[in-house]
């Protein structure tokens, strides 16, 4: 590339072009150079956030105070997702998709230190979408019928949710998921961090029976948050969302195909 | 057994005189047919040896009221309940009803159990008095000085995750004292059948959320002023003698 050059010049003189070039080249490289230390230092990384609630913090009173999700999101739910990021940082684990992590970190019934955070990530979120102001009553159309074909009536999937709930022994939550083997809704409890995706069920509509969730606003009273949940909170709106997106995994039944 | 005299002391006081398990049951309206037939002296929720409001700052008057009349008294209510119903399964031969009540037993009974033993272990004005003599000297053993034990305890007690409870605890074979966890309502004897309490901390959010909200530590860190250090030497000395 470099041309032929005299050899009168070749050590001497440089030619004006060369040296141009030479004085173009160096303040690139040198701009070039700033650049690759800019990019060397400051390695982008993706963190897990904490999501808003859809709704605004005061929004599902007087069933759950402006005060407990202040505490609960602002301050539990963040915790989780500070730690988790914080686990992150150096960890193999780093990139996946939530859902990815918490099957990942489950190990099968061995938790991982970052299966908790990652859980309970999760599962806050979940539980937010699980409400909504103004909610509770009666789900309709899809979600109503194959609740009716599960549990025979709605007042006996109502029954035996709340039944759940009281019986759990300590911290956990409770859930409405649908079990892809077994192609059917069904209550389950869980302590602690658990969460159905790690068996592969799809989670529909859940709720935290941590003492934290209710604990300013009932105290003891179990009882009255959980028929609160189902009379007031519990959105059927997310209930329904969610098993529309279900039917793409899950063939609950046999389409009605006219014959010709 | 100690486990059993908490069931029974409350109802041995409180009955008149020492006549027979029947009639004390029968005193308190409580199955009276339940007590004559076996002996089973339902469990009572125990007295506070002091006022809701003796451990402030520490803890605050509602919390203690709260989970004194409340959740203890739920916990002793239902525990005898499933003791009812355990009985007449145990009579009509119903196995699976037995096993299915298991559940119910540990975690209220254990409920109860640990709820007892919490009560002791704090103590109003001045309960943060460090332990002397023989416990003094076996902490300082097993973990280098009381700070070091206070400081593994809360380490412990924070980690927890989910509900439980967090024991200074004495192995009566060994006569090593550990600092052990509990889950839910977990009586300590489920980590070893030879392990005795001498001090429990409960860490279920009722125990403290009203008051430091979500901040754990922090309600570790002041229940140390309101620990009863008399209560668990004499245990310790009782058990180790």
């Amino acid at each position: 590339m470099a041309m032929a050059l005299p050899l009168a010049y070749a050590s001497s003189v440089v030619h004006p072009f060369e040296a141009g070039r030479l004085s173009f080249s160096t303040k690139a490289t040198k701009h070039k150079k700033q650049i690759y230390q800019f990019r060397k230092v400051t390695k982008v990384l993706a963190y897990y956030g904490l999501t808003n609630p859809p709704y605004k913090l005061d929004a599902l009173e007087p069933y759950m105070s402006r005060r407990t999700l202040e505490l609960h999101w602002g301050n539990i739910h963040r915790g989780y997702v500070d730690s988790l990021n914080k686990q992150l940082a150096n960890s193999p684990l780093y990139g996946c998709t939530m859902e990815e992590l918490i099957k990942t970190t489950f190990n099968n019934g061995n938790p991982l230190p970052e299966y908790n955070n990652a859980a309970e990530v999760w599962n806050h979120d979940f539980f937010w979408e699980s409400m909504q102001p103004n909610g509770g009553r009666l789900p309709w159309g899809g979600v109503l019928d194959q609740i009716e074909k599960d549990f025979g009536s709605f007042s006996n999937f109502r029954d035996e949710f709340v039944h759940s709930a009281m019986m759990l022994f300590g911290s956990g939550w409770v859930w409405l998921v649908l079990k892809t083997n077994e192609r059917r809704l069904s209550i389950v409890r869980t302590s602690n961090a658990l969460c159905p995706l790690v068996w592969g069920d799809i989670p529909i509509i859940s709720l935290d029976m941590w003492e934290h969730a209710y604990y300013l606003d009932y105290k003891d009273d179990v009882s009255k948050y959980v028929n609160n949940f189902m009379d007031h909170l519990i959105s059927w709106h997310s209930a329904t969302a969610r098993m529309v997106r279900t039917e793409a995994f899950v063939n609950l039944g046999e389409p009605k195909i006219p014959v010709a | 057994m100690a486990l059993r005299t908490l069931f029974t002391k409350k109802a041995l006081t409180r009955a008149s005189g020492l006549g027979p398990l029947g009639a004390a049951a029968g005193d308190r309206g409580l199955g009276s047919g339940l007590g004559q037939a076996r002996g089973l002296t339902a469990a009572s929720l125990p007295d506070l040896p002091y006022d809701y409001g003796a451990l402030e700052p520490a803890i605050s008057g509602e919390i203690m009221r709260l989970h004194h009349q409340r959740h203890h008294q739920a916990y002793v209510t239902n525990y005898n309940n499933a003791l009812e119903q355990l009985e007449a399964a145990v009579a009509k031969g119903d196995a699976p009803a037995v096993v299915r009540l298991q559940g119910a037993i540990k975690f209220n009974g254990g409920g109860h159990i640990n709820h007892s033993i919490f009560w002791n272990n704090l103590k109003p004005e001045g309960g943060g008095e460090p332990p002397h003599s023989a416990l003094g000297w076996a902490i300082d053993t097993d973990f280098g000085s009381l700070e070091a034990l206070v400081q593994k305890m809360n380490a412990e007690g924070a980690a927890l995750q989910g509900s439980g409870w967090v024991w200074l605890a004495l192995d009566k074979g060994s006569k090593k004292l550990s600092v052990e966890t509990t889950a839910n309502q977990d009586p300590l004897v489920t980590k070893g059948l030879h392990m005795v309490p001498l001090l429990g901390i409960d860490v279920w959010e009722h125990a403290y959320y009203l008051q430091y909200k979500n901040v754990r530590p922090d309600y570790l860190k002041n229940i140390w002023d309101v620990i009863n250090w008399k209560y668990a030497s004499e245990v310790y000395e009782k058990e180790t003698a």
